[in-house]
């Protein structure tokens, strides 16, 4: 590509997510949407390095996508159109060539949040909820999902198109859901977002512990919303939340690509300015006076964040904000991590007594951060031989190579305290 | 937009219930369709007598075949359905969720096909 070319592809590549939910609802389909706003890229490689940059390329594209859409529709074989779209098409022609002359459209910010709720509708399924976000407001091919997700592109195509025939066929709404029903819907797309940055973040499949790309989608997703719904404190919370632990990202992965839990972290290698945005997002959200899950998780991160040693943790406080948490989700996970950080607050052996009733529940047996952890408390009161048995434990348990090698070189070193919460159990959500 | 709601739920759990009890859940639907019918949304409510009553058929080679009982042992049974006239999927969901079995039972909400000149 030439010069012109490139910086042709740049402005499309930054303006033309808003473009697309825009075009989604004039033109009340999601294929006829994406076929338009790719033939207006084409027009503007044409014409931008003739006559110039538009000055406001977002409602040139929109313009011109949507005048695509009608050349698009004509050319339509009229027995195979289809009889939506032969209204569609003389809807488009009266608004564009009627007797009004044709106004220049812009990208509307509210369609993109009337896009984020129809692609994480409670009507699909997660997987489908996923490849739409990704593919419609992230931008990514449904290739570079396949590659993200390890599935195949056929699969991806698959999911996108069952999705887009049920909006269409069903009759998913395009809106922004009401006062009454804003909390729930906004949940699930909280839940498709944090789902997207834990598969990037964790990889529990995959070779490396971080896949960047979308790790750094989730946080733009996020922005979003929270540009988009600056009112929402969960939203916000959520940001900081990803922000505080991605904030860690090049201190979790040794040299060797082995995993370093949080308290062996070279602190120096945080984040500090990710840290600071993400603690002045937790303390605006928290202001607001309506606490959830999202924002005491994000708390519990920069309580971690703000501590300039492992010892400096205020483990009391975050004790506390697991108890909290648990009141609006009680699961096994973040009743191990409650018990973690009892351990450090009040000592190993509160640690030991909270765990043995989590290991009567049973609901752990198979995860590797429990015996990682219950080992980690036992070395502590110098009780080497019982935490050897628990990594043995754990060993065959491990979800990634990261975690496995960790946990072999626990069993071949010499007891060593490892005297921190284990990180990768702080990912309560999981996959 | 026409939707189905279909209304599934266990038979056995109504049958098993007490005259009294049957009755307030009987008036719950009375009440439901009457604001339904009042919206203007409605376009018809029929509920179905228990599975015991079916019959099940296939023609096979041109044979019919029949057989006594619904098409498919489940632990819950198609109770009824109202085929419903609204704005989009989020107004039909709004509608089946105050359909009286939707907090024992289930409801699938479907969209009518569109077929012209039917």
């Amino acid at each position: 590509m030439n010069q012109a070319a490139d910086a042709v592809d740049r402005i499309f590549r930054a303006e033309s997510r808003p473009v697309l939910a825009t075009l989604i609802r004039l033109l009340g389909d999601f294929d006829l949407a994406e076929d338009a706003l790719q033939d207006a890229f084409t027009a503007a490689l044409e014409t931008w390095p003739k006559e110039g940059v538009p000055t406001s390329p977002g409602a040139w594209l929109t313009t011109a996508a949507r005048r695509k859409a009608i050349d698009r529709l004509r050319h339509l074989r009229i027995v195979e159109a289809t009889r939506s779209q032969l209204t569609l098409s003389l809807r488009l022609a009266q608004e564009v060539y009627g007797s009004q002359p044709e106004l220049e459209v812009s990208p509307v910010s509210d369609d993109q949040l009337r896009l984020i709720f129809t692609c994480c509708h409670p009507a699909l399924s997660r997987e489908a909820q996923v490849a739409l976000t990704l593919r419609t407001l992230g931008g990514l091919s449904t290739a570079e999902i396949a590659r993200a997700f390890l599935i195949s592109d056929a699969t991806v195509a698959q999911r996108i198109a069952r999705a887009k025939q049920k909006i269409a066929r069903a009759r998913i709404p395009y809106e922004i859901p009401d006062h009454e029903s804003l909390a729930p819907r906004l949940d699930a797309v909280l839940n498709v977002v944090y789902l997207v940055f834990n598969e990037g973040y964790m990889a529990t499949s995959h070779e490396h512990l971080v896949r960047g790309d979308l790790v750094a989608d989730a946080l733009r997703l996020a922005r979003g919303l929270v540009t988009l719904l600056p009112g929402e404190p969960e939203a916000i919370g959520l940001l900081a939340l990803m922000l505080l632990h991605d904030s860690r990202r090049e201190a979790r992965v040794s040299d060797e690509g082995n995993l370093v839990l949080l308290g062996n972290q070279d602190r120096n290698k945080w984040n500090r300015l990710q840290i600071e945005e993400g603690v002045r997002l937790i303390e605006r959200a928290l202001q607001m006076g309506r606490p959830g899950p999202y924002q005491i998780q994000g708390a519990i991160a920069a309580v971690h964040a703000e501590a300039s040693t492992p010892a400096d943790t205020d483990w009391p406080q975050i004790a506390i904000l697991y108890e909290q948490l648990l009141r609006y989700e009680r699961t096994p996970v973040i009743e191990l991590n409650r018990a973690v950080a009892f351990s450090f607050a009040a000592g190993p052996v509160e640690g030991l007594s909270l765990l043995e009733g989590i290991e009567q529940a049973g609901a752990l047996e198979q995860y590797a951060p429990f015996h990682i952890a219950r080992a980690d408390m036992l070395c502590r009161l110098g009780r080497h031989e019982e935490a050897l048995e628990c990594h043995r434990r754990a060993l065959p348990l491990a979800p990634n190579d990261q975690v496995r090698r960790f946990i072999e070189q626990r069993l071949h070193q010499r007891p060593v305290t490892i005297a921190s919460e284990t990180s990768f159990v702080n990912n309560e959500k999981g996959i | 937009m026409k939707y189905a709601l279909l209304i599934y739920a266990a038979e056995k759990d109504f049958a098993e219930k007490s005259h009294e009890e049957q009755g307030r859940i009987f008036n719950q639907y009375m009440t439901y369709t009457v604001e339904l019918k009042k919206s203007g949304k409605m376009l018809s409510c029929e509920p179905l007598d228990p599975t015991s009553t079916a019959t099940t058929i296939r023609v096979r080679n041109g044979k019919t075949v029949s057989s006594d009982g619904p098409f498919a042992d489940t632990k819950e049974q198609l109770g009824g359905i109202y085929v419903v006239d609204v704005k989009d999927l989020n107004e039909a969901i709004s509608w089946a969720s105050k359909i009286p079995d939707a907090r024992t039972g289930s409801i699938e909400i479907r969209p009518l096909m569109n077929v012209p000149e039917m």
